[in-house]
């Protein structure tokens, strides 16, 4: 840099770095490398103070709630703001564990009619820190047995796969990034058809015929033909339809809410699945594999 | 070397560059990074903010020096990669930021940018200028059809700007006076 003239150094230097991330770019598509390492690093840098930001905003949130969330009330009466104080906070406690106990036993009865599928429960902690892809990340990973390509769900249905394991936290993609998929069937008709994210809160069937009857309203099913995925996983509801040559554009409502995760289910296998009926399971086959030991715990 | 501020006459324009607080811009990177992580779980609304750019733009325009404000887009820009996951390849934020933190910076040193209207169309600029790059990037290294233009990025360009008002008037009391 010493023979260039001072007032072009920033943009030589600005060249060279724009070349080199280029070339940094050519190399990943290249060799399909993605910087594992450099991104471990980096997500285990952030992941403790996400961690204990999800616990402080569930402190925050209680406190907010049981505490600053009741003053307004103080106004009408001392008394009766004493007495409505103290009730509030007892209802505000009661709902809250109410909500939690909700969650918690629809996560468990699914997780007791799936015996033989081991799956964990995760907390989502973060998600990606950019607009254009839709990851999130949980507070479980390679030490709890999670892979890459593990399917995760909620009782409400589908909502991604493990795009990423780390030692204590894993990388999911949400089921409307546009790099994601799932094989998946419209419910009534059984007809087959991968369903992906378009990076939009919709999701696209993509290959039903234009001679195939959809009708707005209809559920959209896991096919298990993704060998990630039992069949019949609520994927979502026909939300659009237009037609098209030679498909039609099905937009499908994800069942899950993708929007606002904060549990998930992680199906820890990698084995083809085949949903059963909860009566099927026996003694034997429930609680085998790492989802044994590792109930719906999030 | 930088005193704690001072004056920069550029073609004839009074410029003044300035100096911060020890740790203060790798810990509002840093918040910055974390947040843009953390707070859309809980309000999914916040991912229309991009938060490590409106740091890279500040910084840019307020140190004013283009070499310090490239390298730091560029920083930015990979850490924002690597927290992104693998869809989105080491190099597509860097590319985008380091020019934004080189523009900024070149920006900064010819432009009062002090003011809080000047701030605002410049962030909205930069904003539209950072997705550009993104899309041009993905589009001809990345064979990725993204569209140029959609009305969610309008909207996020104008809630970038009305929020960097305020953001910067915040990080401007990390400035040494």
């Amino acid at each position: 840099m010493a023979g260039i003239p001072s007032r072009h150094r920033s943009l030589v230097l600005l060249t060279g770095v724009i070349i080199l991330q280029v070339v940094l770019l050519a190399v990943q598509i290249k060799r399909d490398s993605q910087g594992r390492l450099l991104r471990v690093w980096t997500v285990g840098a952030v992941s403790p103070f996400e961690r204990a930001g999800a616990k402080g905003i569930g402190n925050i949130r209680g406190t907010w709630s049981h505490y600053f969330a009741l003053q307004n009330t103080s106004r009408e009466n001392e008394q009766l703001r004493r007495e409505n104080d103290e009730l509030k906070l007892q209802v505000n406690q009661l709902q809250s564990k109410a909500a939690e106990a909700d969650r918690l036993a629809a996560l468990l009865n699914f997780r007791q009619a799936q015996r033989n599928v081991p799956m964990l429960g995760a907390r989502v902690i973060g998600t990606s820190a950019d607009t254009a892809s839709q990851t999130i990340y949980l507070d479980r990973g390679e030490r709890d047995g999670i892979r890459r390509n593990m399917g995760v769900i909620t009782p409400d249905g589908v909502v991604g796969k493990v795009i990423e394991s780390y030692r204590d936290t894993a990388q999911v993609l949400l089921l409307t990034d546009k790099d994601s998929g799932v094989g998946a069937m419209l419910a009534d008709s059984r007809i087959q058809s991968p369903v992906g994210g378009t990076g939009e809160p919709l999701l696209s069937m993509k290959y039903i015929p234009t001679d195939d009857t959809v009708n707005v309203g209809e559920h959209v099913v896991t096919s298990g033909m993704d060998r990630i995925f039992p069949r019949d996983l609520p994927v979502g509801v026909v939300a659009e339809i237009k037609t098209g040559r030679p498909f039609q554009q099905v937009r499908v409502r994800p069942a899950a809410n993708l929007q606002r995760l904060e549990e998930v289910i992680v199906l820890l296998t990698l084995q083809p699945l085949e949903k059963k009926e909860p009566a099927a399971p026996t003694a034997e086959t429930s609680g085998k594999g790492v989802g044994g030991t590792a109930a719906v715990n999030p | 070397m930088m005193n704690d501020a001072f004056d920069l006459r550029l073609a004839e324009a009074h410029i003044e560059v300035h100096k911060f607080r020890t740790g203060a811009i790798v810990v509002s990177t840093c918040l910055a990074l974390m947040l843009q992580a953390f707070v859309p779980v809980y309000i999914s609304k916040f991912a229309v903010l991009d938060l490590p750019l409106l740091v890279t733009i500040y910084f840019g325009l307020s140190r004013r020096n283009p070499s310090t404000g490239l390298l730091l887009g560029m920083v930015i820009g990979l850490l924002q990669d690597s927290l992104s996951g693998p869809t989105v390849p080491f190099g597509l934020y860097g590319i985008a930021k380091t020019i934004v933190g080189y523009l900024a910076s070149s920006i900064g040193a010819r432009l009062d940018t002090e003011h809080p209207a000047a701030r605002c169309a410049l962030t909205m600029m930069f904003f539209v200028m950072h997705q550009g790059i993104v899309t041009l990037t993905r589009r001809m290294l990345l064979a990725e059809p993204e569209p140029w233009f959609t009305v969610r990025l309008a909207i996020a360009a104008a809630v970038n700007a009305v929020v960097a008002v305020l953001l910067f008037a915040l990080l401007d009391r990390l400035r040494r006076s």
